[in-house]
């Protein structure tokens, strides 16, 4: 015999007790000690049942399936777990995973229908203010389809520390003191106090949120059945809002249209200083640029940066993922390796005008992520009208050309990296090196070779960095 | 005007917002020292529903619905004749906390017309926000509408009082928004979410020292597109929720069938779009989410449009029936999840289970498989699905689609 409905402590001693003393489930009767005197003596020697010693393990998941179960309204939950119980001590391997087995299977539905009363009491409960003696508390009525009521109440414990209330049910009653929980016996509705101030307030917020153009009363009644609506203060708007809701919708058809747009009164943002200089204004109408398709799924367009005077200019390839979100260019973890190589190499990278030959990021969206997609020679040659104005205006001393793509469009053929690296490439009024992308370094998958390729790249800057200054 | 007043305008004026998820944030609890009220716990609780079916969490209200804006969807748009209502700072946090202690949701959401700037209206709004949870202790959850042409430095000040930021793409197009929306600008928005998934995951990150980078909106950022309001396609929807899932990582895209609204402007279509349009949207974007379908395997008719009648999945397996029937007791996840019926908890469930044994139409069952659906598809151990060309799976009868309204 267990102590009251949710006797977890009695029922995992009872049955730690029963497994160890070989006791099969078909020799074991459950019952719950009635409520007359449930308070009277708990702890008494009720449980008959033997308290042998030895090592008694079952699933962990087991034991918190059985927690869950054993706040389920069906008088069987306690045989059914003894059941499962014994099976696992018995030695049967992987119960938990055998889902469609109909003694787990009936557990799992029991336990599903004391978690869907679980949260529908979290949703359900509406507590009332009440004033007594100046101290403020609030007192709520529900009315649980399981035994749900000590488990759950831990959950109004931390959302509502620093309150003082009480749950009353049928069955059990609820109470936290600022300090500690404790339970009495049930309740009856008429211990709550009616509606308090703030009730109008929620009924009409209900009302204002619904639209009576959608009306969808069976999605509404599957979320929110009826038994739970007469402890519910919005629940009475109910009725009415159904009711009117068709001749709300034909009014707002109905009525002709009143009102002509009126005209625009757009507000300016602080426009930013306009500025002559041509790379600025590049840089703005490239914002717009429709040379290509490469616009329409990304961000923004993704200029270059640096002092118009740099004497070195980097080219990458294309702007990336972090770059389209930033709209700046090397920014992502190509842009920290290259930040990293750079001040190895004695470069700093406010002295350097660093930009793309692609100025906007080519991607195929994969789920939650972005996949880079190569530039073909069409988008590079699209976008050569905007790196030209840039190499024109800033004229660098040295252009380092980060992989093939950059090293394509700026020489106008393909390159092969290792043929040409390292070695000075004259331009009109430039010297050009060719040398690996920093997105290369990072998709190295051998660390020796990550190693001997990133030290490569830095000694090819450093001769960048010499012969700028020279 | 009192406060019941304003809240019956505002409250109205703001059920056009989809969203109301309270859900993914990290845990908190006004246990501790430092006491406060409120909790939030992972999963997000629904603590009414409206005779629309829609579950109310937040308390979603604007803070004023006078707007300098003239969006011509919206029931708010400056040349609309609806009365105006705003609120103090002071009262949205009353009855926020009036509200929660009754235990009547999971905490606000806040939205706005523009008034004056852009800036200034963000201002007000982030003011909601940090008088909650800086003077009031206020746990519960926080969602902010922001705006895209506010400065950024209040986007990274409303991430760190806000569980979940979001901004709404309002149309699928850009031509759409230009049309409806002339003072809204599309590339602004989409720069805006950019820097918002920029913070979101920097947010996320802790340093090589452990410390926690600065909060910024933990539950992500959502947006909402209205459908049927332009000409936009199935496809374009979902091509256009594609890139935004991947570029922005949005928690959510939801989908608003355009629904008349009183003083409605001439250039709207005069009808609502149905609302099963709508919800088969929503089917699809699960599909893309979670199913590893893509948008053109699912928006397929010559106008680019889904099948009303049928879910997208029944109607990509009725145009695949060479793929079928599938055993589950072989099947791989992929092939699973591509069964009409089977949801991926199920899949999931189905695959522990034909660990131990061979899967039989009980065990289905049991997995509460909707088996009606199922059965054509499926081969077990003691059923076989029998020459799919005959079946007509519930092919639709044609214009089935305006009766569903």
């Amino acid at each position: 015999m267990l102590a009251h409905e949710v006797d977890w402590g009695g029922w995992r001693d009872a049955a730690r007790g029963l497994a160890l003393s070989d006791v099969s489930p078909d020799e074991v009767v459950w019952s719950v000690r009635t409520s007359s005197d449930l308070f009277a003596d708990a702890d008494t020697e009720d449980v008959r049942t033997p308290r042998p010693g030895g090592a008694f393990t079952v699933p962990r998941a087991l034991v918190g399936l059985a927690e869950t179960v054993i706040q389920a309204r069906e008088p069987e939950r306690f045989a059914l777990l003894y059941r499962l119980i014994w099976r696992a001590h018995r030695g049967e391997k992987h119960l938990l995973e055998q889902t469609t087995d109909p003694e787990l299977h009936r557990a799992n539905r029991m336990a599903q229908a004391v978690r869907r009363d679980t949260h529908k009491m979290r949703a359900f409960v509406r507590f009332r203010e009440v004033v007594e003696n100046g101290a403020t508390r609030y007192v709520a009525w529900f009315e649980p389809s399981h035994f749900i009521v000590e488990a759950n109440a831990a959950f109004f414990v931390r959302r509502f520390a620093t309150m003082t209330w009480s749950i009353l049910t049928p069955y059990r009653s609820a109470h936290w003191n600022g300090v500690e929980t404790s339970f009495g016996p049930g309740a009856n509705p008429a211990e709550v106090p009616d509606d308090d101030c703030l009730a109008e307030y929620w009924r009409t917020y209900f009302s204002s949120i619904f639209n009576p153009a959608r009306l969808k009363i069976s999605a509404m009644t599957s979320e929110m059945p009826r038994k739970y609506w007469k402890n519910l203060p919005e629940a009475a708007a109910i009725p009415e809002l159904i009711r009117a809701a068709r001749g709300r919708v034909d009014a707002m058809v109905e009525t002709p249209v009143i009102s002509a747009p009126k005209p625009t009164r757009r507000f300016e943002q602080a426009a930013p200083r306009p500025s002559n200089s041509p790379l600025a204004r590049a840089k703005a109408e490239a914002a717009e640029c429709r040379r290509c398709h490469l616009w329409e799924p990304a961000t923004q367009t993704v200029f270059g940066e640096g002092p118009p005077d740099a004497s070195i200019m980097m080219i990458g390839e294309q702007a990336g993922d972090h770059e389209d979100l930033a709209g700046r260019p090397f920014v992502g973890p190509a842009g920290q390796l290259l930040d990293r190589a750079m001040a190895e190499a004695g470069i700093d990278r406010t002295q350097v005008y660093v930009t793309n030959a692609v100025k906007h990021f080519k991607f195929e969206p994969r789920g939650k992520r972005r996949i880079h997609a190569r530039p073909d020679t069409g988008e590079i040659a699209a976008c050569r009208f905007w790196l030209d104005i840039e190499r024109a205006e800033v004229a660098p001393k040295v252009t380092l050309l980060l992989g093939a793509t950059a090293a394509r469009a700026v020489l106008g053929r393909a390159v092969t990296i290792s043929r040409e690296r390292s070695r000075p490439i004259p331009l009109a009024g430039s010297t050009a090196f060719v040398t690996v992308h920093p997105a290369y370094l990072l998709r190295l998958p051998d660390e020796a070779a990550r190693a001997r390729e990133y030290a490569a790249f830095v000694a090819d800057l450093r001769v960048a960095a010499l012969l700028a200054a020279a | 005007m009192d406060l019941l007043g304003k809240l019956e305008i505002l409250a109205d004026a703001a059920k056009y917002d989809a969203s109301c998820a309270s859900s993914g944030t990290d845990k908190r609890n006004s246990l501790g020292r430092d006491g406060g009220i409120g909790s939030t716990e992972g999963m997000g609780i629904c603590h009414a529903y409206a005779p629309d079916g829609r579950c109310i969490s937040l308390l979603k209200i604007l803070l004023t619905n006078a707007c300098i804006y003239d969006c011509l969807y919206c029931v708010n748009r400056r040349s609309s004749n609806v009365k105006r209502a705003r609120f103090t700072i002071e009262e949205v946090v009353t009855l926020t906390l009036g509200f929660y202690r009754r235990n009547c949701i999971e905490g606000l959401f806040l939205s706005s017309g523009i008034i004056r700037t852009p800036d200034y209206t963000m201002e007000q709004v982030i003011g909601v926000a940090r008088c909650l949870r800086e003077e009031h202790g206020f746990r519960g959850y926080i969602h902010l509408k922001t705006i895209p042409d506010a400065d950024p430095e209040l986007l990274a000040e409303a991430g760190k009082y806000a569980d979940r930021l979001s901004i709404n793409v309002e149309l699928p197009s850009r031509e759409g928004l230009g049309a409806l929306a002339p003072e809204k600008d599309f590339a602004g928005i989409r720069r805006t979410m950019g820097r918002m998934r920029l913070r979101i995951e920097a947010g996320r990150e802790t340093s090589h020292t452990g410390r926690r980078a600065p909060r910024f909106s933990p539950a992500g950022q959502s947006t909402q597109v209205i459908v049927g309001a332009d000409a936009s396609s199935d496809r374009d929807i979902l091509d256009m929720s594609t890139n935004l899932y991947g570029s922005y990582g949005l928690k959510r895209v939801y989908y608003s069938a355009f629904s008349p609204i009183p003083d409605a402007s001439a250039a709207l279509p005069p009808k609502a779009a149905p609302l099963v349009r709508e919800h088969r949207l929503y089917q699809a974007d699960w599909l893309l989410r979670f199913y590893g379908f893509a948008a053109d395997e699912l928006a397929t008719d010559a106008a680019g449009n889904m099948p009303l009648a049928i879910d997208p999945k029944l109607a990509w397996a009725l145009e695949h029936r060479e793929n079928f029937p599938t055993d589950v007791n072989k099947a791989t996840r992929e092939q699973l999840l591509r069964v009409p019926g089977m949801g991926v908890k199920s899949v999931d469930r189905l695959i522990r289970a034909r660990r131990f044994r061979g899967l039989r139409l009980d065990d289905l069952a049991r997995l509460r498989l909707p088996m009606g659906k199922v059965m054509p598809w499926v081969v077990t151990v003691d059923h076989r699905a029998r020459g799919l060309d005959s079946v007509t799976l519930g092919k639709p009868a044609p214009q089935q689609g305006e009766l569903l309204l």
